[in-house]
């Protein structure tokens, strides 16, 4: 042996382990994470189902009506052009599918982060384990879990959600902790003085007050899904990013780039719309969400009469 | 003891990790604040507090930021736990008391201000005041009803649907007051309600309150940092110094006769004019002359002064039934207007 390049040699093979382990793993247990993918399955094939077979129009003017009851006609206005421009793209069908992996990865991502950030604003030891996982979840490049994925939970959309949700859930769990962990002490002592207990005080007080942090985490989790949606592609997950790939693959310049557009309006669309979710009433001037934008129109209209 | 609404028996807190520990140690050894520091890295934030209100009384607890005032108003309620000693409240005893019965006090008993007003900035008005009925699951309607009777008290009554951040400082703190007083407690537990204040607003509140609490018949507990105001508005004070109560006695008793250092430095500038009676520094008459000025023994010595400003023989003071039964000289009446 050549004791000047004693690093030609393996000498911890732990990729080989590793190996072993997942195949071990899949032989043994696969059936728990065919189990876990039920949830998604069904929220997935829900909205998919929803999204895609109604008619286009009625989709627009409903995604249209929501964002301009969230934030306002000009809202409205930049998703009706937005939503016109990919349909007239011909992408109107693929960005539908993306649409549903993003809002069920939302769904899971609130459902869990949420809960999981209460308890660590809470309890500080289990914010100080948890905290070296998200980061974890964070900075492994998704290159590497798409190999465990696969071979747990197979390929296709589920498996992209399941893929988006790992690395979309640290936001909304960060700064849900963040937002309870900011809220005024004086606020929560005088829920205490006049008699609320632990869980009074936490959905009466602490979780309204902290509502625009973990809005804003509930942004980013959307923001960081959407970004996934390309690389989730490779484990042929369908949709915009599908398209993107398969420019690239077939050097189709043209359809990457309608893939590439559809993925920016769509963006532009929920990102405006779910931060204009978090300003808060009081930044609003105090008006009732059912007072202003579309529903404010019709109640008006009703109360002309 | 049946009369005292409030009674605090030898309450201790000692802050860390080994409270109990830092609180033997103090007991058998007479420890100071710095040594428990040292020895356990333990706080005291309160040391041996004694004291009882009378119902119906406003009992102030005067102190510098950090003297532990705010933690030991916080035992009555039990918003912080205390390492040693009994709290009752209202016949009750606090300290030893589970949490629903914790809950039924602080909801029902004992309402409280805040220094910052802590009103909920997302809840209405009538939200904020009827906070402490809701979650003890009083009807929507009724909550109202003591809402609207609250705010009204507070000249408040057309704000009920509107939030804090549209009022001023000033009417923020009336809603605070609103929210202690809407469950119709005994008890008013106030930590600096006035110091966030401007001046004259303050002012306003503090006669506002006077008013209020002479009507309702509340007992309370209220913190000030300020000697005037607490001069102002108790029937006794505590003086509180690094955790410890100092002195407790009437306004008149801390000014005219402070026991220490401490409180001599506090009382320095305080205006006697008002606050000083003929009985505290008359001298006995003892056979001597009685003059044609003549005060009563509750005569303030800014009256006793108006005496002299003609000339400066001695004032007799007269007993409430008749005799003369001392007198002021005029060196008498500047030593205590100097204090």
């Amino acid at each position: 042996m050549d004791i000047w390049n004693i690093f030609d040699t393996e000498w911890v093979p732990i990729g080989g382990w590793v190996e072993t382990a997942l195949q071990w793993v899949v032989t043994h247990f696969r059936f728990i994470f065919q189990a876990i993918k039920v949830p998604f399955d069904i929220v997935l094939t829900g909205l998919e189902d929803g999204l895609t077979q109604a008619p286009d129009l009625l989709i627009l003017l409903l995604i249209v009506l929501v964002a301009w009851q969230a934030g306002g006609r000009r809202l409205g206005l930049i998703s009706l052009a937005c939503m016109t421009g990919i349909g007239l793209m011909g992408a109107w069908e693929e960005s539908m599918t993306t649409l549903s992996i993003v809002l069920t990865c939302v769904v899971f991502c609130s459902l869990i982060g949420i809960p999981l950030g209460v308890v660590a604003a809470k309890n500080d030891r289990f914010w100080m384990v948890l905290q070296p996982v998200l980061d974890l979840m964070q900075t492994i490049p998704s290159f590497v879990y798409l190999v465990p994925i696969v071979m747990l939970f197979s390929i296709g959309n589920v498996s992209g959600v399941i893929v988006t949700f790992i690395y979309a859930l640290p936001p909304v769990v960060r700064l849900t902790n963040l937002g309870i962990r900011q809220v005024r002490e004086d606020m929560v002592e005088a829920a205490r003085a006049f008699g609320a207990s632990n869980r009074q005080t936490l959905f009466k007080v602490e979780l309204p007050l902290a509502m625009p942090t973990i809005m804003a985490g509930v942004n980013q989790t959307i923001m960081m899904a959407l970004s996934m949606v390309v690389v989730s592609s490779m484990i042929s997950v369908t949709g915009l990013g599908q398209m993107v790939l398969r420019g690239i693959g077939r050097l189709d310049m043209g359809l990457a780039t309608v893939g590439g557009l559809g993925i920016v309006f769509l963006a532009i669309v929920i990102d405006r719309t779910s931060q204009s979710f978090g300003i808060s009433a009081r930044e609003r001037g105090h008006r009732k969400w059912y007072e202003t934008g579309p529903a404010g129109a019709v109640r008006a209209l009703i109360k002309k009469d | 003891m049946s009369e005292a609404q409030i009674e605090c028996r030898d309450l201790w807190k000692v802050y860390g990790r080994r409270s109990d520990e830092a609180m033997r140690a103090v007991l058998s050894e007479g420890l100071s604040k710095e040594e428990v520091r040292d020895r356990f890295n333990c706080v005291l934030g309160v040391r041996d507090a004694s004291f009882s209100v009378k119902k119906g009384e406003i009992f102030c607890i005067m102190g510098l930021s950090g003297s532990g005032k705010s933690t030991l108003v916080r035992h009555v309620n039990r918003l912080i736990e205390p390492t040693a000693g009994e709290i009752h409240v209202a016949g009750q005893r606090v300290d030893t008391m589970n949490e629903a019965g914790l809950r039924q006090l602080r909801a029902k008993t004992i309402g409280m201000v805040f220094q910052h007003m802590a009103l909920w900035p997302h809840r209405t008005l009538g939200d904020n005041v009827g906070f402490g009925l809701e979650v003890r699951g009083v009807s929507a309607n009724q909550r109202r009803e003591a809402s609207v009777r609250a705010l009204e008290a507070m000249d408040l009554g057309g704000w009920i649907d509107h939030y804090p951040d549209q009022l001023s400082g000033g009417m923020q703190q009336r809603v605070g007051l609103a929210r202690a007083l809407a469950a119709d407690p005994e008890i008013l537990l106030m930590d600096e309600p006035f110091s966030a204040l401007d001046p004259l607003i303050r002012r306003q509140l503090q006669d506002q309150f006077l008013n209020l609490s002479a009507q309702m018949d509340k007992t309370t507990l209220f913190i000030t940092h300020d000697l005037d105001e607490a001069i102002r508005m108790g029937d006794h004070i505590a003086i509180m110094n690094d955790g410890e109560i100092v002195q407790i006695g009437t306004p008149e008793e801390i000014v005219t006769n402070p026991k220490d250092g401490y409180v001599a430095e506090f009382v320095k500038g305080i205006s006697r004019v008002a606050l000083v009676r003929a009985e505290t520094i008359m001298d006995r008459l003892d056979g001597r002359e009685v003059t044609a000025k003549q005060v009563g023994l509750g005569a303030e010595l800014g009256d006793i002064i108006e005496h002299f400003m003609e000339d400066q023989s001695p004032v007799t003071v007269m007993s409430p039934d008749g005799p003369p039964v001392g007198q002021i000289t005029i060196k008498a009446a500047l030593t205590a207007l100097r204090g």
